[in-house]
């Protein structure tokens, strides 16, 4: 069964921004959109191994921080080369201020 | 469009980049990846660095992944000439090859010492078997030195190290990274090398290298006597143009290209670490670059051209390197700068932006653990290829955030 996992205060994220988020040994991508939505991803690249929490917001697209790999950090959807492997995506909702992701 | 269809030669990432971007572009005719080693196309950057995965090699793509996009891949072939004429290329062993339009993407290829080229412990890096070869003497117990404090350099000096060996690094200039890298990120990298236990030589020249069969002599000018298992020499790279040399197109610190990557023959583009370039951004000046980035992006824009666009070239530079756990990254080309501000992130993460006349942002560098610097790098590109005048107070507020200020 998929459980609600706390992360963070929504003021923790800034709007347009990411942070990381590690639970029992996967790290996630937690992210505020300029439109003030949460969403979630693997935090790691699928390109390399490198986390996407270091990386560039700008509106629905997270850019990686050592290639410039694209995506979509809504839909998980790869923008391209370097990329081709889309971002797994996971729900997340906000509860009295409090972001949680379901990471199943 | 004829069927003699698209050619690459050279299979690096430049040229794997551009037959799959003609394929993305919607091109259905022959598309042809002329390779000259025998591999699939593999990374190069992971070479010199110490990743966990360093003993496998990386293919840049899958290999189905040719079949899939209707790509030839053709490894271990050498191209001798072109015939433009005829637009044929003839390959090594007779065969003819015509082309309707091509690209040289032939890549760069390490300067050696004269002399010591064919000597067993003498090594330079550019492809997988160098690699092996450099590997093989970076155990617990050996001694590796390195010659030329640069990224190849400087990151073998770290794998080096990380691998168990002790490293001693010479650079005949009086500071690492002399070239592109400003003096304060050059010299706390310095530091950390000399921590990690690098022996550095800088600033002093090199009398003798005797290469024998158990081991390397270096002779330093000043009286430094090196032994050590083997050699690297990393002093830089020069561009493969003989075979655009032998076809008569122009040369100029590379294959010489227009912003559209054309050659002086409008049916051969060249892209990648093989060409030279003039860059609007900073006045049409003409560069060479030696990164993946650039790779990357010449290759997508090379092969759109080759189909008919006109699309100009005009990315900032920018640069990678890896060493321990830090890394350094450069957007932008610092020279002619006349204004350097620092912002610090942390104690372990700080980048200087680099001002020009008129207080243009023209250059960003950065180094932290890590990748601590890559946003603030990446928003500093944007702001460079906008020609943003900054103000220099909030470059160097770290509560101001770059985002604010595109």
């Amino acid at each position: 069964m998929s459980t609600w996992i706390e992360v963070c205060d929504k003021n923790d994220i800034d709007e347009e921004d990411v942070i990381r988020f590690d639970h029992e040994g996967r790290s996630f991508a937690i992210y505020r959109s300029p439109q003030d939505s949460f969403h979630a991803t693997d935090g790691h690249c699928t390109h390399e191994n490198v986390h996407l929490a270091d990386g560039l917001v700008m509106d629905d697209i997270i850019e990686c921080p050592k290639h410039n790999g694209r995506f979509n950090y809504k839909t998980g959807q790869a923008k391209g080369a370097p990329v081709c492997i889309n971002l797994k995506t996971y729900p997340v909702k906000v509860d009295a201020g409090r972001v949680f992701v379901q990471v199943g | 469009m004829s069927n003699r269809g698209m050619v690459i030669v050279g299979a690096g990432e430049t040229g794997v980049r551009a037959a799959f971007a003609l394929r993305e572009l919607g091109y259905r005719g022959a598309v042809t990846l002329l390779g000259e080693e025998p591999h699939i196309p593999y990374e190069r950057p992971p070479l010199s660095k110490a990743g966990g995965e360093a003993e496998t090699v990386r293919a840049i793509v899958s290999n189905q992944s040719y079949g899939e996009a209707g790509i030839s891949f053709r490894p271990g072939v050498r191209v001798r000439s072109i015939d433009r004429s005829s637009h044929e290329l003839q390959l090594e062993g007779g065969e003819n090859f015509p082309y309707e339009r091509l690209l040289l993407a032939t890549g760069a290829t390490p300067r050696e010492l004269p002399g010591l080229a064919s000597q067993s412990r003498v090594h330079v890096l550019r492809t997988i078997e160098h690699a092996a070869a450099i590997r093989r003497h970076m155990g617990e117990g050996r001694h590796i030195a390195v010659l030329g404090g640069g990224f190849i350099g400087l990151e073998l000096a770290a794998m080096g190290r990380m691998l168990g060996a002790a490293v001693t690094l010479i650079e005949v200039q009086p500071r690492i990274l002399m070239r592109g890298v400003p003096e304060a990120l050059a010299l706390a990298l310095q530091e950390r090398h000399e921590a990690e236990g690098v022996v550095l030589h800088c600033g002093i020249t090199v009398d003798t290298i005797d290469a024998g069969d158990d081991e390397v002599r270096i002779r330093l000018a000043d009286g430094s006597d090196i032994r050590a298992d083997a050699l690297v020499v990393g002093i830089g790279a020069q561009p493969n143009v003989s075979l655009a040399l032998q076809a008569g197109l122009v040369i100029d610190n590379g294959i010489a290209v227009d912003h559209h990557l054309a050659t002086c023959d409008s049916d051969i583009f060249a892209a990648g670490d093989c060409c030279s370039f003039p860059l609007p951004i900073y006045a049409g000046r003409r560069v060479r670059l030696e990164s993946w980035r650039n790779a990357q992006e010449q290759g997508a824009l090379a092969a759109a051209n080759m189909l008919g666009a006109s699309q100009i070239f005009n990315a900032v530079p920018w640069f990678w390197s890896d060493q321990y756990d830090i890394t350094l990254q450069v957007a932008g080309l610092a020279d002619g700068a006349t204004c350097h501000v620092r912002r610090t992130l942390s104690p372990q993460a700080q980048i200087l932006f680099h001002l020009g006349d008129g207080g243009r942002l023209l250059a960003a560098s950065g180094l932290g653990v890590g990748n601590a610097v890559a946003r603030d790098i990446r928003l500093a590109e944007m702001m460079i290829a906008k020609a943003a005048t900054p103000a220099p107070e909030a470059l160097s507020d770290p509560s101001v955030k770059l985002k604010s200020m595109l």
